[in-house]
Formats: structure tokens, sequence, C-alpha cells
């Protein structure tokens, strides 16, 4: 066996101790804890800490190029690696939006300087030209470039037509199209549901039919043609029916939610508080209690932040004119860990959730912590408390609708390629 | 009663006592406004800003009124003529008029949740004059002084409210503060013009509106902004009228001693007939009356509470 140049001793995998032996940035073994001497290693001890494969994150909004303000590539980067993810990727929506082979190359640049030794960013390419959902947008181009997906997220596209030939060229090139699911003609971008609530606040509101009905037509499409499709930030229960419908009849359809959906309802927004302005809007305790058993049927495959940072200034405004979003990365894992602890999920659901299916799903490096896999990893308290606030935070964006929460599970440190990142 | 609320932002805030004692205040006032000298010196040296973000004749006026009649200085500030058209922030236009040290804010904002935003983060009183589609609490107070004029209670009645529900924030506060009273409430509108939701209001929902009649003692209209025909929530004002206005036939429907109100703007001939609004029924210029009484009551205590 090679020596190990990395021992993680005595920490606790899927309620085992363990040494977890790491090599030439790889996982070189998983064995039963013992106090065995390798030389040369570096050993970190890790007694009363969880094991956990790194976390993946399909979904966010970073920023660069255009609004740097809000969040930029390093600062992106910065909170996720803090918040358990080693790869992230990230939606076209920037400004230039990222349609051309140049931004794309720039966004890779931007992020290897930042972090060379990781986490990593896996931009998605725009599905058509400025997001503007009239020309599709060089394809080809982008994916050798490295964008692993494509999506119109935040400018859903209407044009039915033009979409078939969106998830068709692009099928071309091995890469999914991930849809943002809303029928734009149903208040786009309201941000909030259309409802109880929205009724007594007098604010419009967006009918959980405006993304059950896109589902709909995605999910036709995808069938019809014999793509995969992936459906983003899924928050209603119309939509897991449809979508549970499809799987059954063999359609290739994966789909995303966000911790916000499974944590808050539409009863979070009384008040006008903006940060808990997002698209789709929170829904009500019936599509959560949806979300959480379509998790566990397996019926939505991943977690994702879809991590939107914006200023405060941005936010401090009045609700209908704030714009829509929660920022993300530092708190999904423990907020979602909080689903473990308290038991509307399993642990092999979250690790399927954030590990396992957005890497299977969009080809990227996995660690499911076999020998030979990249040793992407962190050590992880699961009861230690910590406070979400601007300090505490790590992204630019401090729009969250948890913020001053008591959150339970932190990370300690965190390795990527077998290397110490935090 | 002491009074210890800081803003008014909704009905939903005040209890049924709370409304009892604005009643009972602006009936005191009300005195007052029919007198030859109608200025009383109350709230000297006080001063409140009037902030209208989006237009308005009546409510405007009878706030700058109410608060002139007490000897409070009113300052009037407009969207077009503040700095927001120069795209000023409403939390910055909110701190620069607190910093003059004002008593209270008066605010009409097009924006639900707008008057919210500033109670937040100002100590001074925020009484909230309209917020996008949300509230319209000293409308509703007006109506309900209005009718408790001409009743005495509320207390078994039953109120219909015929229009454009679903883009009031009059019938918002309204429902709250007359069910809250005893009263009774119905809508009738077409189901284009009805909130979401409808089934969780406490009121009984018609699509007839000589239905809807049969037997009310009020029938408060909503005035139809015509652009709603552009926005595909009706096919022409020619059909509204015709199936949802308020007519003879309705009054008729009514009980015999049945009362009428607009909050005004009124579009004579579209949700209401011209000679309606005129007749001895129309309560329309006795509530504009009220809204200056009732005004005159929430600056008085809203601006002397105990802090």
């Amino acid at each position: 066996m090679t020596n190990p140049e990395l021992v993680i001793r005595k920490a606790v995998w899927k309620g085992e101790e363990v040494d977890l032996l790491v090599a030439d940035g790889k996982i070189l073994d998983i064995i039963p804890s013992s106090d065995a001497m390798y030389e040369g290693a570096e050993v970190v001890a890790a007694r009363g800490y969880l094991l956990m494969p790194s976390l993946t994150d399909v979904h966010t909004h970073l920023r660069e190029p255009g609004f740097e303000y809000k969040e930029d590539i390093a600062s992106g980067l910065k909170a996720a690696v803090h918040g358990g993810f080693s790869n992230i990727m990230c939606m076209a929506n920037t400004s230039p939006v990222n349609d051309n082979a140049v931004i794309t190359a720039e966004m890779l640049n931007k992020a290897h300087a930042a972090f060379p030794n990781g986490p990593r960013l896996f931009p998605v390419g725009a599905l058509t030209k400025g997001l503007e959902a009239k020309e599709l947008s060089s394809m080809h181009d982008l994916a050798d470039a490295g964008c692993v997906a494509f999506s119109n997220d935040g400018v859903p596209v209407k044009n039915t037509e033009l979409f078939r030939r969106a998830l068709e060229y692009a099928s071309d090139t091995g890469k999914p199209v991930i849809d943002h699911c809303e029928d734009p003609y149903l208040e786009l971008g309201a941000g909030m549901n259309e409802g109880a609530v929205s009724s007594l606040l007098g604010l419009a509101g967006q009918p959980d039919v405006a993304e059950a009905a896109q589902v709909a037509r995605d999910l036709l499409l995808a069938e019809y043609l014999d793509i995969h499709i992936h459906l983003a930030h899924i928050s209603c229960r119309k939509s897991i029916d449809l979508i549970a419908w499809a799987k059954k009849r063999g359609v290739k359809v994966t789909a995303e939610t966000c911790p916000h959906y499974l944590l808050l309802t539409e009863e979070a927004v009384e008040g006008y508080g903006t940060d808990t302005k997002v698209n789709p809007p929170l829904r009500t305790a019936d599509d959560v209690e949806a979300l959480l058993q379509a998790i566990r049927e397996g019926i939505i495959d991943m977690f994702a932040t879809d991590h939107a940072p914006h200023a405060a200034h941005e936010k401090e405004v009045e609700f209908m004119v704030a714009p829509c979003g929660i920022s993300g990365l530092d708190s999904a894992l423990s907020l979602t860990w909080e689903l473990v602890a308290s038991g509307k999920i399993t642990f092999d659901d979250f690790i399927r959730m954030w590990t396992t299916a957005p890497c299977e799903t969009f080809g990227l490096p996995l660690n499911s912590f076999k020998k030979g896999d990249v040793a992407d990893f962190f050590l992880f308290a699961p009861d230690e408390e910590w406070t979400l606030s601007p300090e505490t935070m790590h992204s630019k964006g401090k729009n969250t609708p948890f913020l001053g929460q008591t959150l339970k599970g932190r990370v300690i440190s965190h390795f990527l390629g077998g290397k110490k990142i935090v | 009663m002491e009074w210890r609320h800081k803003d008014l932002l909704d009905i939903s805030q005040l209890s049924k006592e709370d409304v009892w004692h604005i009643f009972e205040t602006a009936t005191y006032f009300q005195e007052i406004n029919s007198r030859p000298v109608k200025k009383v010196p109350t709230l000297k040296g006080h001063s409140v800003v009037l902030f209208f973000a989006e237009p308005s004749t009546r409510t405007k006026t009878s706030f700058d009124m109410a608060g002139k009649r007490l000897s409070c200085d009113t300052f009037s500030l407009a969207k077009s003529s503040s700095s927001l058209t120069k795209g000023e922030t409403l939390k910055d236009t909110a701190l620069t008029l607190e910093a003059m040290n004002i008593d209270g804010i008066v605010i009409r904002h097009w924006a639900s949740g707008a008057a919210a935003f500033l109670a937040e983060r100002l100590d001074c009183s925020v009484i909230n004059a309209g917020d996008g589609r949300h509230a319209h609490p000293t409308q509703a107070l007006l109506d309900g002084f209005t009718l408790y004029q001409e009743w005495g209670a509320l207390e078994g009645k039953t109120v219909l409210i015929l229009g454009d529900i679903a883009h009031s924030r009059v019938a918002r506060s309204n429902v709250i503060m007359l069910t809250m009273m005893g009263a009774k409430v119905r809508f009738c509108a077409p189901r284009t013009l009805l909130p979401p939701n409808i089934k969780s209001w406490p009121v009984e929902v018609f699509s007839d509106v000589n239905e809807a009649s049969k037997g009310v003692d009020a029938i408060m209209c909503l005035r139809l902004q015509l652009e709603r025909q552009q926005a595909g929530l009706l096919p022409d004002v020619r059909e509204y009228s015709r199936y949802f206005g308020l007519g003879p036939k309705q009054v008729e429907l009514a009980s015999p001693n049945v009362k009428i109100l607009h909050p005004g703007p009124m579009n004579r001939g579209v949700e209401i007939d011209s000679a309606l609004a005129d007749s001895a029924s129309s309560l329309v210029l006795d509530q504009v009356a009220s809204g200056v009484a009732v005004r005159m009551a929430l600056l008085y205590l809203y601006l002397t509470r105990k802090k």
C-alpha cells in the first residue's frame, strides 16, 4: 500500500469510528480506527467529529462579472468552502451574460486564482443569447470552455418551440438543460405565493400552478424527445405530483429543491420582510410536507441553495421593488442538517441529496468515500451551535430570513484534494 | 382611555374598544367642525408630515384640515416634489424627515407594506393613509364612524361591498373593521376582481348583484379603475356596469332604509348610478365630513399618546 500523506484519525463515518487515509489527493482507504503510526503522514485528531464528503451545490449566483458589489467569485467560493461545499455550479445571469466562451474562461480563471486547490467552480452557460429567449447560445463553445449545463435561470423560456430546440441542441453536447419552471404570464417574480397571506398583505402573488404548468410542459417535452432535463428549485406539491408521474413513466428527469422551501412557509412574509422574497416564492405547510415526502421517496433528487446574494440597500426597500433571492451558501448545510437531526430525512438521503445525485447528474468529481475517490471531505461538529449573522457569513450577501437564528452543526475543517482549505 | 399605539398601520392592530374610543373622540371633534371658528389649540407645537407618494385629493386634504383645526403644523410632501423622483429610497426620505424631529408621518404609498416599512425604522408615529392594495385604516374608520352615526351600533347589520375588491385596500380594512364591530359583510364582484383565497375571508361571496343586495343595510361601492379592462380582468365597462354596478333595482331589493357609501372618487354611471349617488340614501358626503373628524381624533390620539 502507498504510504498515506494525511491521516484523519478517529472520525465518525456512518456510526463507526474510522481512520481516513489520503495520498496523492485521493482516498487511499478508510479503516477501523487504530493507533497505528504512519511515518511521514500528517495526522489530524478528529475524535468526536463526523466525517462528511464535501457537498455539491448545483445552483448558485456568484454575480461576477457585473455585480461584484453583491458577490464576486472569490467571496462566493469562500462562503462555499466554509459552508461545506467543494463544487459549485453558477448560473449565467451575470453582466455580461455567460453566453460565450470568453466569459466562461474568465470565470474559471478568477476561481482558480482565488482558490487554486478548490472549491471548484463549474459555470452553467446561458441557454439563449443574452438570456433573451430569442436565439440559442453557442452551446458547443460553452461546453468546450467548461460549462457543465445550460440554463435560462431567472428568465424562463416561454416559447415552447424554442425551448424544444434548445433541449435538442444541448443534448448534442452531452450537457443537461436546467429549467427555471415558471409560466411568465402568471405574475412573474411576484416574490410571494398567491394565497391566504398575499391576499391579506395586499401583495401580488404567484400561484403554484405557474410553476407546475411549466413543469408539466418540460416533462412532456423530455418524454417526447427522450432527453434528460433538470428542474430547478421545485417548491410545491403540484410539481412533485407531476414529477412522480413522469418518473413512473420513465421520463429522464431530475429535480432539486432548496433549504428555504423545506423550512419556511408563506407566513414568513408577514411583516413584508424582503429577505423572505424569493422566486419561486415560499409556499404553504402542505407544500413543505410534500417536498419532505418527495425527498424520502427519491422524487426530488438533490438539494441546491439557489444562493442569490444582494446588497443590503437593494433589499431595504418596499417589498414590491426588492429583488428576489436568499443568500444560502453559508447556512445551507446547517439548515438541512436540522432536517436529519429532527428525523425528517435520513442521513443517507442527506448524503444523496448533497453529494452523489448532483455529482452524478452533472458529471462532477464524486466523493462517496470509496478508495480512489477524490479526497474532498470535511470534519463536522453536528451539535455545535452558531448564530447566523453578518459577521459569521462569508458571502457578501447577508440577505437571509434565517439571520439571527441559532443553527446547529458546523464545519470544523475542510480538505479538498487532500489539502486543508479551512 | 390611555392611547399607547405608536402607529396605525391597519385596523387589525386595534381592538373593538380602541375603535369605540376613536368613534367617541371623533364625535367630540365633529362638534368643533360645526362651530363658526373651527380651530382649537389641542395640538399646538406638534408637527406632522403628509407624505403622499401617490395621488390623493380627499384623504390628503382631510388630514391637512384635521391637523390645522387642531393647530398642528402640517407639511405636505408629494412624490413629484420630493427627492424620490431623484432616486432617493423610501428609507432615506423617511430618515431625512425624521431628522427634522417631527411628531408623525401620514403616508400614502403605492407599495403594500410601505407604512410598515417606515414604522419599523422611525420613532415618530406613522399613520397609514393607504398602502398599495393592503390597507386604508383611516378610510375604514371613517366609514364605520359614518354608519355608527346613522345606526348607533353596527352589530347585526349587513354591509355589501360591491366592485373591485381584489385591488382595494378600502375593502380589506373595512372587512376587518365591520366584522370586528359585529356586522356581516358580503362581497359581490366578477371572479377576476375578487382576491385569491376568498374562501378564507369572513364574508359571503356573490356573483349575482341582485342576490347579494337582498335585505342588506348598506352598500359600499368601490371605484372601478378603468385600466382593469386593459389588464384583461373584464371585457368592457358597459357589461361591468350592467352586471355589477349599483342601480335602482338593487336598492329596491335591499333593506328599506339602505345606506349607500362610496370612498370616492366616483365613476358615475359605471359602478354607481348617478342619481343614487345624490339620493337621500347616499352617505357619500357624510363620509367626507366624518373623515375630517376621524382624522382629527387619530392625530390627537397618536400624537399625544403615552410614550
